[in-house]
């Protein structure tokens, strides 16, 4: 069985984002970037069920701009057998809708054929929580979002999901997409070992024009602006003072 | 200008705070058809079509529809889009399984947690963990939003659409459902309860975390979690607020032992009022808390029950 994973390079989820006084974006420049922390999942669970003896091969894939090949080089260092890479971008604040990126992965997976694709439930950028859904869409297939326990099993997949009421659990046909959530694993540390090795993994390079894909956004940004600031609280002293603040504003 | 609504339907009955606050924004867009697709689903077509604004109630009563299966759901949803410019959906679980399927079978962008509607074709819905606020115009021949409910005041009752019972489509039969695990609570519900209290990894364990639930019980709020809290295995998965879990905006978010990381920030920090209690004085929760406390959690919540 082969597993495709899409990753994708976002700003690292430990950096204050600034938005650009001119209102045009959030800088991106000279910031550091990383692994969305979903998609680091996705890889982690790949490789446990490549180690477990379900899957054969893992290929991870990551569509933007040229530097997301460090990206994939994680990917591969964690464990990661072979990447794709698909230049679409040449500016690193331009954001490849999830439209676009799915019609991109579902030219990889006509060619690729996966039995499955492990992908994060959202990008920690532009937070839209939807490319899984809409290459399961294209592609026809079952989907599972935001998992976190799968258990493969011959021609279908058993799959809990985090839902808004607790726990569900849903069966689905393979091949199929699956989105991870949180809970399903803690992605392991590449070694120092493992990033040499990865550094002479295959990483094939393609654009979104071999795949015969328009990547023109469908969503024209008009601004980016702060969120509305809060005004500045106060401490108290203690919990006498704390119940009487409170029952002053009518909060209790 | 025709709007559907995906009506939230939990165990056969309408969420109508999720819904109500959808049908505020759908209004701004044109006539509001609400869709009920469930099993059972005519309680919840006949308490949306009460629902103010509301024109008229599709309801596709289908075992298909039973579990918000994104497959047949989607499918149900494309069947219908024909008469609409619009499909909008409260942003919650099933509607960010569900939508973001529909407009890929459309050809058409989805735009995640809408929290202000412009114009037919302008949106604004917050990004990187609601650090920046994006204002979008679509290009697509049909808009499909999910709505971030905490910016939408809900809609009243009063309203008396007429209901119409609608077939099933064909189900492609790729997923099914196999069981839920859903603790049953006398607590209101946590995205639209008007006082929360949520515990962080301060709280050290799940038996700390009665605690806090005493502390809700007592104002009679919802319960929430941080991420670490979650993960620690000290609160169940549907208790997170945050980037990645529930939003919420009640008039009174209690913090206790969370340091405010920006993904927790990003659920709540459109609380009226926020309360931290923390022993940590440069936890960053500190900055939007109105009112802060620093104090060992263990001192302050039971005398903070105490003095309630
Ligand atoms: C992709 C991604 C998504 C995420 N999504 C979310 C999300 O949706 N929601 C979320 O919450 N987090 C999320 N996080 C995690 C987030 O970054 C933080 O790690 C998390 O919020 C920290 O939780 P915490 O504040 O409970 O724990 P900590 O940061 O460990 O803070 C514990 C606090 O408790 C205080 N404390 C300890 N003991 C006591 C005591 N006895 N009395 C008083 N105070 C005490 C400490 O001073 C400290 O400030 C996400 C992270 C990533 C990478």
């Amino acid at each position: 069985m082969k597993v495709l994973v899409p990753v994708k390079r976002v700003i690292d989820y430990n950096v204050k984002v600034r938005v650009k006084a001119d209102g045009t974006g959030v800088d991106l420049a000279n910031v550091k970037m990383s692994m969305n922390p979903f998609d680091e999942i996705a890889v982690e669970e790949a490789i446990r069920l490549r180690e477990a003896g379900k899957v054969a091969e893992v290929v991870v894939v990551s569509i933007g701009m040229k530097q997301s090949d460090q990206t994939l080089r994680t990917a591969l260092a964690m464990g990661a057998d072979r990447a794709i890479l698909v230049v679409a971008a040449d500016d690193v604040h331009q954001d490849i809708e999830p439209l676009a990126v799915a019609k991109i992965l579902k030219a990889v997976v006509d060619e690729e054929k996966p039995d499955l694709v492990l992908a994060g439930k959202q990008a920690i950028d532009n937070d839209m929580n939807a490319t899984g859904q809409m290459l399961s869409a294209l592609l026809g297939w079952s989907q599972a979002t935001f998992a976190s326990d799968i258990d493969i099993d011959g021609d279908h997949a058993t799959v809990t999901r985090e839902v808004d009421g607790g726990l569900r659990t849903i069966k689905v046909k393979m091949p199929t997409i699956i989105t991870v959530d949180l809970r399903l694993n803690e992605p392991r540390y590449a070694s120092l070992p493992n990033i040499m090795k990865a550094k002479k993994k295959p990483l094939d390079q393609k654009t979104a024009a071999d795949y015969g894909v328009d990547v023109s956004p469908r969503l024209e940004i008009i601004s980016t602006g702060e969120p509305d600031e809060r005004a500045a609280g106060i401490k108290v002293a203690d919990v006498a003072e704390l119940v009487a603040k409170l029952k002053e504003a009518g909060a209790v | 200008m025709a709007v559907l609504l995906l009506a939230e339907v939990a165990g056969g009955e309408l969420s109508v705070d999720a819904t109500a606050k959808t049908v505020t924004a759908a209004k701004a867009l044109g006539d509001v058809t609400i869709l009920c697709a469930s099993a059972g689903c005519g309680g919840a077509a006949e308490a949306a079509a009460k629902l103010d604004g509301v024109v008229k109630v599709l309801c596709a009563d289908d075992a298909a529809y039973g579990h918000d299966l994104a497959e047949p759901v989607a499918d149900l949803i494309v069947s219908l889009a024909g008469d609409y410019d619009h499909i909008l959906a409260p942003a919650t679980s099933s509607a960010k399984n569900v939508m973001p399927r529909v407009a890929a079978l459309l050809d058409v962008m989805v735009m995640s947690d809408v929290s202000g509607v412009v114009d037919g074709d302008t949106f604004q819905r917050p990004i990187y963990a609601g650090n920046a606020i994006q204002t979008v115009k679509s290009s697509d021949n049909k808009k499909v939003l999910t709505i971030r409910t905490t910016s939408f005041d809900a809609a009243g009752q009063g309203g008396s659409a007429a209901v119409e019972s609608i077939a099933a489509v064909a189900n492609p039969g790729l997923s099914e459902w196999i069981e839920d695990k859903v603790a049953q609570s006398d607590r209101p519900e946590l995205t639209s309860a008007g006082v929360v209290v949520s515990g962080g990894r301060g709280i050290g364990s799940e038996d700390g975390f009665q605690l806090i639930e005493k502390l809700a019980d007592k104002l009679g709020g919802a319960v929430g979690a941080s991420r670490a809290a979650v993960d620690s295995g000290y609160a169940p998965n549907d208790w997170q607020v945050g980037q990645t879990g529930k939003v919420v905006a009640p008039d009174l978010y209690i913090a206790v032992g969370i340091s405010g990381a920006i993904q927790h920030l990003a659920g709540m920090k459109d609380s009226k009022i926020i309360v931290a209690i923390n022993k940590d004085e440069e936890a960053p929760i500190f900055q939007v808390a109105d009112f802060g406390l620093v104090a060992d959690l263990f001192d302050a919540v039971p005398a903070l029950i105490e003095e309630l």
